[in-house]
């Protein structure tokens, strides 16, 4: 088991005639993904590395009966892209695109609303479960088949959690990143009721950063409703107010979304949140061994 | 990307959203030109910068004549005003806005911001003009009023209406102060825009409402659709290593310390500041060279972490996953050869071909510190540039 995604996804790539598109469809391929379709308007008919082209999602969805679509269309049309594949009824949009205007997805997320698709991102790193199916460009080879959970808001950030608890010996059931937008899709609370669910998940690492409230409000539904351990790490512990640490969402404004209160709020919901970044991994270790857990995470 | 008030009212003003009338200025005699045009009894002398609490470090004054026009003009420009906003090294006033001053009556606050927990703008307004929304927000939060507006509809009319109740507009100015309201959501949504703030917004003594300041900052991600709202960018206003980095689309963010950092990926580079200042060291930089990087593109972010006086010490530190590590490595090589670095320099690489990439470094024959993970790489820059 996993969540959203697994063996069985077929995936179509929106713009995948475009350069950075087909490096990523290439190494979604090696590793195992079912790419099935890629959209360029204008393109339709041809063929890309093997790959049939359409002109319209809703045509290669009805040609290849795809569920999930990933998206890395430049970020003027990124906003239609995600409203093409909303309107066919995919079952998950990740969008990778970054440097949406915010505005544009503002009108996206009203769009979505009440229809059958998820969103994850946009300006993120994508989904992957490990040895079935990875949408997205994050490293491949440095995930390992497991039960940990990894939903993070960064990229190399998840990366790096991702290789301490490998390298430990200690695999994940799915790792998702939501993205670094102050408007996304997907958010921690969704990802970790889905891990929660998820009985092949036994714990979760969830990385969180600097600007808005959505690791408060996650550590709050934790504290109710989680019964898994979570533990968590906060970037931008010494950045500065007032300045965006390159994410769009990454901003102290007003004396609001400072590491430190999230900090404050995660351990109050019983988080265990790590003191850098190197101990991640080690962190959730401990809390695996002292909830008798972590004889089964570990890969043999 | 933020602009000058001036810009924000003449943006406001073709918009049909009521300020006062007023020009800039760049010399004291351009100064006192534009108050003749006004040829209003009072006229206010403005510092230009792009930071707030301008008046309380002597950046605004009222003049009664063109004597005193030219006296306080002569007085700000040049000046460099410390605010809480500027920082302690302050920021020297170059453009004055020359406005002609009005009747003040009453005072509050109007703002259109992006709600994050409910993906939406809002309008927030409150009675308590001319204080910092947040000071109210935590003081008296009750006197704060809010209307999230759906992006379908806009802002309504009746949401306005409920706003401007709530803030007790007098009745004679109620319909004018729905207009600013309804045509203040238009400039946002038109422009782009990423925050909106009037403050203060004032009624005057014939029932007028206007913004008497006005702070409007723009989403960097749309200036691709708004051509003219990007040519007001004020370079000046900017940190100059910030500028050049934004040429070659590197994320830097100058801070006080002496660790230089270069590092993909920005949660990285902002944990990377954390590891650094958890061993007692102080960062120079956010600095994130994102996923695409190339030799010319380290050589450049090896530049604009040089040109910091302070830097004593770099620490890389990268994070390979698209971005393959030899590439990275031979970028290093080739940008530390070209400046001639003779400062400490630490490299942490991980993932992608993070073997030839260090195969690279120990064959260049440089003096690179390397180290295995990010806290050993920390702590060994902080050791160094003691």
């Amino acid at each position: 088991m996993s969540v959203y995604i697994d063996k069985n996804t077929k995936v179509i790539v929106q713009g995948i005639t475009g350069s950075t598109a087909l490096f990523h469809t290439k190494q979604m391929v090696e590793y195992g993904t079912q790419i099935v379709g890629g959209v360029t308007p204008g393109k339709g008919g041809t063929e890309v590395e093997g790959i049939p082209v359409f002109n319209t999602v809703a045509e290669a969805v009805e040609k290849t009966g795809a569920n999930a679509s990933v998206i890395y269309v430049p970020a003027p049309f990124a906003a239609d892209a995600i409203m093409e594949a909303t309107d066919s009824e995919m079952d998950l949009a990740i969008c990778i695109t970054e440097h949406i205007p915010v505005l544009d997805m503002i009108k996206v997320k009203r769009y979505m609303e009440g229809k059958k698709t998820r969103l994850v991102g946009p300006n993120c790193p994508g989904v992957i479960t490990p040895d079935e199916c990875k949408i997205g460009i994050m490293p491949g080879y440095i995930h390992k088949k497991g039960h940990v959970g990894v939903v993070s808001r960064s990229g190399t950030l998840t990366y790096e959690a991702v290789h301490q608890l490998s390298e430990a010996g200690i695999g994940q059931s799915t790792a998702v990143g939501i993205g670094g937008d102050p408007v996304n899709g997907t958010d921690f609370i969704d990802v970790l009721k889905a891990f929660n669910e998820d009985p092949d998940t036994e714990a979760v690492i969830m990385i969180g950063e600097i600007g808005g409230t959505a690791e408060e409000e996650a550590a709050e539904w934790v504290k109710a409703n989680m019964n898994k351990p979570v533990v968590g790490f906060i970037g931008g512990r010494t950045a500065p107010p007032g300045k965006r640490m390159g994410h769009a969402g990454a901003i102290i404004s007003g004396g609001k979304g400072t590491a430190d209160e999230k900090i404050r709020v995660m351990n109050e919901c019983g988080i265990q949140v790590a003191e850098t970044p190197s101990v991640m991994g080690e962190t959730l270790i401990g809390v695996l061994k002292d909830q008798n857990l972590f004889d089964k995470c570990k890969t043999h | 990307m933020n602009i000058h008030e001036y810009q924000g009212k003449e943006i406001m003003r073709d918009f049909g959203v009521s300020v006062p009338n007023g020009h800039v200025a760049y010399t004291v005699d351009e100064a006192v030109e534009a108050a003749k045009k006004l040829g209003s009894d009072v006229t206010v002398v403005k510092a230009q910068i792009h930071a707030g609490g301008r008046g309380k470090a002597g950046g605004v004054k009222i003049a009664k004549n063109l004597d005193e026009v030219r006296t306080y003009a002569d007085e700000i420009l040049g000046k460099t005003l410390v605010t809480h906003q500027t920082g302690p090294e302050g920021k020297e006033v170059k453009r004055l806005l020359i406005e002609e001053g009005c009747d003040i009556k009453s005072e509050y606050y109007v703002g259109l911001v992006l709600d994050r927990a409910t993906s939406r703008v809002t309008m927030m307004a409150s009675e308590e003009g001319g204080t910092e929304i947040e000071e109210v927000a935590e003081k008296t939060p009750e006197k704060i009023f809010k209307e999230v507006i759906d992006p379908v509809t806009g802002l309504t009319p009746f949401q306005a209406r409920r706003l401007a109740f709530n803030i007790n507009i007098p009745k004679e100015s109620l319909g004018k102060a729905v207009k600013f309201m309804l045509g203040l959501y238009d400039v946002f949504v038109q422009k782009d825009c990423s925050v909106a703030e009037i403050n203060p917004l004032v009624t005057t003594g014939d029932g007028e409402v206007m913004a008497l300041d006005s702070k409007l900052n723009f989403d960097d991600n749309a200036l691709f659709r708004q051509k003219d709202i990007a040519e007001l960018r004020d370079l000046e206003e900017e940190d100059p290593k910030e500028v050049e980095a934004s040429k070659y689309d590197l994320s830097y963010i100058a801070l006080d310390g002496n660790i230089g950092c270069m590092v993909n990926g920005a949660g990285l580079a902002m944990a990377t500041m954390d590891t650094i200042k958890h061993y007692s060291g102080d960062p120079a930089n956010f600095l994130d060279v994102g996923g695409g990087a190339t030799t010319e593109k380290v050589t450049e972010a090896f530049k604009i972490i040089l040109s910091d006086e302070n830097v004593k010490g770099i620490f890389v530190n990268i994070f390979g996953g698209i971005m393959k590590c030899d590439v990275i490595a031979e970028g290093v090589v080739e940008a530390t050869k070209q400046i001639g670095l003779t400062l400490p320099l630490v490299v942490r690489l991980e993932g992608t071909n993070v073997d030839a990439g260090k195969k690279i470094l120990d064959e260049s024959g440089l003096n690179i510190t390397s180290a295995d993970s990010m806290a050993e790489g920390a702590q060994k820059i902080v050791e160094l540039v003691k």
